[in-house]
């Protein structure tokens, strides 16, 4: 096929107004109608504020039953709701991590957490891969953001904790809270902060960073990124302050304020979540996490991207190649076990000779005792036979004599 | 499927759309546009026209002066900046087509140009190690069609039918100027009335909830195929300078919609369907290609008879997953099978043992039994002979003691002693 490729990108100028520059207008007008989604997975012991968090921030009461502390396991639950503000639709889903932190054993606490993860990622390369598939219309279940919900004891972070991020830091994005922030005054906070994040460092632990290549946010993101772990309190409580009411947590000693920044930083989590970076969260989830899932799961299943030359291979090539080695595979399976078959009968067989073998042994062996046994009795009978004959000589030797003896008295008397 | 919340304050997640707005400028666009149609036509003037740049200059001519023998499919590659967005258009045309004598299958080169470039994308995105994956696909066909105010020709009807399934297609009829406004309305519902009787699928316009929107896109329904003039150059027409064509009986603007459909056309393709002409070639024509693809490469070699059945939706490994489950089951019946056979088989042989044992057993008895009776009669005849023997051996030795004492008393006798 003969086509010329002019590669050269020619910078050209414009006579007037063309009128592309509504392109990102189109394609936000596009993702406006498709709806947005958003899948949100909270991690943190029970009780320790995961659901009032999600009210708060959401400014509504999603269901949530109390989760007892007596779990046999982790387990997932995710919960799904349809948000609208303005014109923008949001199905949000919310993932609740029931039970963790509660067992006396919580070795394996982290495996239900990924396999949950993996599952969702798994759902969508098995959309991507199949011959006819939707995308575009795909209800998108990766979750883009995972909440880490520190507990406020003002030293360190728990060596569950660790373990738990450090097995989730390549799967998802985090972002690590100190919950109940409230329970800490401000210069125990600030060294709580250094404490976690130069363990997380140490530990390798990779967190969400809020991006600062894109000049319009990279400001507020670069300082945000200086305030993690973000000490957050929340409420739905509404607490008359001055002659206003906010939504706020009521102490005998005072009022924390959930939406005043001097008192925590949940007004900096609302902003980095929401209303800054939830469209980043969303790219990095399916560029990052997901492809490197992909990728995983592709090499795992014997894919490559070039053949032991270094060529590439093209997609029919793969799979036909793909395709040979299964079948040949499922050939060499059949043969090995028609193999077996014909291996157990041959040793069957020779047992089976074997033992006739020794059958006929056994009555040849009889057969011989039987001839012995018929020569003895042969020769009995042949001894009898003599005896009989050798009697009846006597006998006739006998009556021949006593028809004799007369004559021999006369012979005498003379 | 999600439950309906109400909000009860302001959230913040409206902001959504201005941050897609947002990286979606930082990441530019990309948009391709192919041109077809002969020589003559115009095309390269109102690529200019509709860019308002020198696209096609005497630097970088266009198609209609590069004739080539066969058909060539070639591609340019601009940069234009607007308003802080960043387009990267690839215009495809393709010289040569239609102006040979015979024009059998000038347009499979383009076809072949299309797929290929399907193919390309096919193999970046089902790569292992995927980067970015630059968008070389078609999105758009523009047709263009010779005003000869009649109908459309056999080549224009046979690449729209071979096209339409592949590429978004936009018929126009090019160099409008030449068809007054009642030939040109004349000449359109003709063509409509062909396209619809051929069943060719031209590019639609989406419905949308918007009902303004919607009239809109009514209006420019009715004016299929849009009838274009370009124009390279800028004349002065009641003061205002406009793109447009002198003639000694005036001047026909380019941007005038009483005079041509440019301005829809404009509209159209840049200003409001840009998004969805790629949005179409993605979901549509290349999952076509995909699907087509795919299916081959999955039921090439498996039964035909499985093949000629629906199109499944698995994937081709989603396929071999299932064929190692069926073959494992088959394995598992066919050694069930002859495990059966074999202990049939083995249970015959050993019978036949036992049998043949239990002969040469009960043989066995019987020559026993045969010979512990000849032994028992042997034995008796025994006894009674020698029964008989010391019978008779005793009679002979009383007679001998009777003949010895009749002797002896005969002799007696005769010694006298006896008176």
């Amino acid at each position: 096929m003969a086509s010329r490729d002019n590669e050269e990108k020619r910078n050209l100028s414009l006579g007037g107004h063309v009128g592309f520059d509504s392109l990102p207008d189109q394609l936000v007008s596009k993702s406006v109608t498709q709806g947005f989604c958003f899948n949100i997975l909270c991690v943190g012991e029970t009780g320790i504020g995961k659901s009032t968090l999600m009210n708060t921030l959401f400014n509504t009461m999603f269901e949530n039953e109390e989760a007892s502390h007596y779990q046999n396991g982790v387990y997932l639950r995710p919960r799904t709701y349809d948000l609208q503000e303005s014109n923008v639709h949001l199905k949000l889903t919310i993932v609740d991590t029931v039970g963790f932190g509660d067992q006396i054993n919580k070795e394996d606490s982290y495996k239900p957490i990924v396999d949950y993860i993996d599952t969702q990622f798994e759902n969508y390369l098995q959309e991507e891969l199949k011959i006819k598939r939707s995308l575009f219309n795909y209800h998108d279940t990766r979750i883009h953001i995972c909440l880490y919900f520190i507990a406020p004891t003002g030293h360190s972070l728990k060596s569950l904790d660790l373990v738990t991020m450090k097995k989730l830091d390549s799967k998802v994005n985090i972002i690590p809270i100190i919950a109940k922030a409230d329970t800490i005054s401000k210069s125990e906070l600030h060294k709580f902060k250094i404490k976690i994040m130069s363990e997380l460092v140490s530990n390798g632990v990779q967190i969400y960073q809020f991006p600062t290549d894109d000049e319009a946010v990279s400001e507020i993101n670069a300082s945000m990124n200086a305030h993690l772990p973000f000490a957050v309190v929340g409420s739905v409580e509404e607490v008359k302050v001055g002659n206003k009411t906010v939504r706020a947590r009521q102490y005998p000693w005072g009022v924390v304020q959930v939406e005043n920044e001097s008192h925590c930083d949940f007004v900096k989590l609302r902003e980095m979540l929401i209303r800054v970076n939830m469209e980043d969260l969303r790219e990095q989830t399916h560029a990052r996490h997901y492809e490197l899932y992909r990728r995983c799961k592709l090499e795992e299943m014997g894919f490559k991207d070039t053949d032991p030359d270094s060529q590439p291979f093209s997609l029919q090539e793969t799979y036909e190649a793909k395709r040979k080695e299964f079948l040949g595979d499922l050939q060499r399976k059949e043969e090995e076990m028609r193999q077996m078959f014909v291996n157990k009968v041959k040793e069957t067989e020779a047992e089976l000779k074997e033992k006739e073998r020794e059958l006929h042994e056994k009555f040849e062996q009889l057969k011989r005792m039987h001839q012995d046994e018929k020569r003895k009795v042969e020769e009995k009978r042949k001894e009898l036979e003599d005896e009989m004959n050798a009697f009846n000589r006597r006998k006739v030797a006998c009556e021949t004599l006593s028809s004799q003896p007369l004559k021999k008295d006369k012979d005498k008397k003379k | 499927m999600g439950q309906q919340k109400n909000l009860d304050g302001y959230v913040g997640f409206a902001s959504l759309p201005n941050q897609v707005y947002r990286k979606s400028v930082k990441r530019g666009f990309e948009f391709t546009l192919m041109v077809v149609g002969e020589s003559g036509l115009g095309k390269s003037t109102l690529i200019n026209s509709l860019f308002l740049t020198d696209l096609y200059s005497a630097e970088y001519p266009g198609p209609s002066h590069r004739i080539k023998k066969t058909v060539q499919v070639e591609q340019s590659k601009v940069l234009i900046k607007e308003g802080g967005v960043q387009l990267l258009l690839t215009i495809v045309d393709t010289p040569g087509f239609g102006d040979a004598v015979d024009n059998s299958n000038c347009w499979q080169p383009i076809i072949d140009h299309i797929d290929s470039k399907f193919e390309d994308y096919l193999n970046s995105e089902s790569r292992v190690n995927r980067r970015q994956m630059p968008d070389s696909r078609i999105h758009c066909c523009l047709y263009f069609i010779a005003p000869s105010g009649h109908g459309l020709k056999p080549l224009d009807i046979e690449f729209m039918k071979r096209l339409h399934e592949k590429v978004n297609v936009i018929p126009l009829i090019a160099k409008a100027d030449t068809l007054t406004p009642e030939e040109c309305q004349q000449f359109k519902k003709q063509i409509m009335r062909e396209i619809q009787e051929h069943k060719i699928k031209i590019y639609e316009f989406p419905e949308t909830d918007d009902e303004e929107e919607n009239r809109l896109v009514k209006k420019i329904k009715d004016k299929l195929p849009l009838a274009v003039v370009g124009s390279n150059t800028i004349i002065e027409v009641n003061g205002k300078r406009v793109r447009g064509r002198q003639y000694p009986w005036g001047v026909a603007e380019v941007e005038n919609s009483d005079h041509c459909d440019f301005t829809i056309l404009r509209d159209m393709l840049i200003r409001t369907h840009m998004q969805d002409l790629k949005d179409v070639t993605n979901n549509v024509h290349y999952e076509n290609y995909r699907s087509r693809k795919l299916a081959a490469v999955t039921y090439n070699g498996v039964d035909n008879n499985k093949a000629k059945g629906q199109l499944s939706t698995k994937s081709p490994l989603a396929q071999m997953e299932e064929e190692r489950r069926e073959h494992v089951t088959k394995m598992k019946k066919m050694e069930m099978e002859m495990e059966q056979v074999f202990e049939m088989k083995v249970k015959e042989k050993v019978q036949k043992l036992k049998d043949s044992e239990a002969e040469l057993q009960r043989r066995h008895e019987q020559m026993k039994k045969n010979l512990e009776a000849q032994h028992k009669e042997l034995e008796e005849k025994r006894r009674v002979f020698e029964d008989e023997r010391s019978n008779w051996e005793l009679q002979q030795r009383l007679e001998q003691q009777k003949m010895e004492a009749s002797r002896t008393l005969e002799k007696n006798k005769k010694k006298g002693k006896i008176f």
